[in-house]
């Protein structure tokens, strides 16, 4: 399973991402250049974490206009496996590919640190090997990641399943105290309607060695990888 | 011609900006504030011609770019 890291102009976790894929679970894996429409033939594009085009005006906005976003926009489109994860996923709700906004944090603060985080479907490539309610422990680092959308699109996410991530407590439970940023009704990350497109806040790609605090992100690169593979093959079975 | 786009969140919409400079005028001890919402004001200078056709470019990148529909709302000036 082919992996291809965008790189805008001040991301910051696109080698992080890269060697998560390249050293952790040992997939081929390109950089993908913000200026070019190219996708390399990748089956899963990670929009990484960062600050792109300095956050100017909006975080993500200016980012979504680039070249490469045209053709992520279209494979997504079409089926592809998007990740956004932190900017990436403020990127997606920019480009209209995930419902919703960022406002910045309820305290305003930079927030940079472990939260927990409960998988709440296992109806997507990215947790379809995680258990249902399983609780990841996996790093934040973001000034906007107070997710905002109007009640009835809320209400409709959560009726389609399409909340993959809230934050909760060690034991899953939730609460405003782990809350890391005002984020509606705890959303840590999001599916699109036909679930190729994940966005989340949290960094999983800075979760996958012991050494690094946690190995939870660990889980959902493996899943993915594990899923895109069977349906590979399942696919040849039938051809 | 040179038109001014302001930004704004939308009522209701959490304005953590807002929030907090309202709790620094209240311990700076101005009295009687009742809400501050803080927004963006940008000027662009755009050699249309056309008044018109100006608003109508202005209207399109405040709705593209300038502004975040989902959260945001803009207002247009074109100014002689």
């Amino acid at each position: 399973m082919k992996f291809g890291v965008v790189t805008f102009p001040g991301s910051n976790c696109d080698f992080d991402a890269f060697a998560a894929v390249r050293d952790s679970i040992g997939q081929p894996v390109e950089f993908l250049w913000h200026r070019d429409a190219d996708l390399k033939g990748c089956d899963l594009v990670i929009l990484p974490g960062g600050f792109s085009y300095g956050d100017y005006l909006r975080v993500g906005s200016i980012a979504r206009f680039s070249p490469v976003m045209k053709s992520v926009i279209e494979f997504a489109r079409s089926g592809g496996l998007v990740w956004g994860i932190c900017n990436g996923f403020q990127i997606l709700l920019e480009a209209g590919l995930l419902p919703g906004a960022m406002l910045n944090n309820r305290s305003l603060r930079f927030s940079c640190r472990q939260v927990y985080i409960k998988t709440e479907t296992t109806a997507s490539a990215y947790t379809k090997h995680v258990p249902l309610g399983a609780v990841l422990k996996i790093p934040i680092a973001h000034s906007e990641g107070n997710y905002y959308a109007p009640d009835d699109v809320l209400d409709k996410l959560e009726e389609s399943g399409r909340v993959a991530f809230r934050y909760c407590g060690l034991d899953g439970q939730l609460a405003d105290e782990f809350n890391p940023n005002g984020s509606a009704r705890h959303i840590a990350g999001i599916l699109n309607e036909e679930r190729n497109v994940l966005g989340m806040m949290p960094h999983p790609e800075r979760a996958m060695e012991v050494i690094l605090g946690s190995v939870d992100g660990y889980r959902l690169f493996t899943s993915v990888v594990k899923t895109f593979t069977d349906n590979v093959l399942e696919t040849e079975e039938v051809a | 011609m040179k038109v001014i786009v302001t930004v704004h969140l939308k009522p209701g919409v959490l304005d953590p900006q807002g929030v907090t400079i309202s709790n620094a005028l209240l311990s700076m001890g101005y009295t009687g504030i009742t809400d501050v919402r803080a927004g963006k004001v940008f000027e662009l200078v755009i050699d249309d011609g056309d008044t018109e056709a100006t608003r109508q470019k202005a209207e399109e990148i405040a709705h593209r770019l300038l502004a975040n529909p989902v959260i945001e709302t803009y207002t247009v000036e074109v100014l002689r």
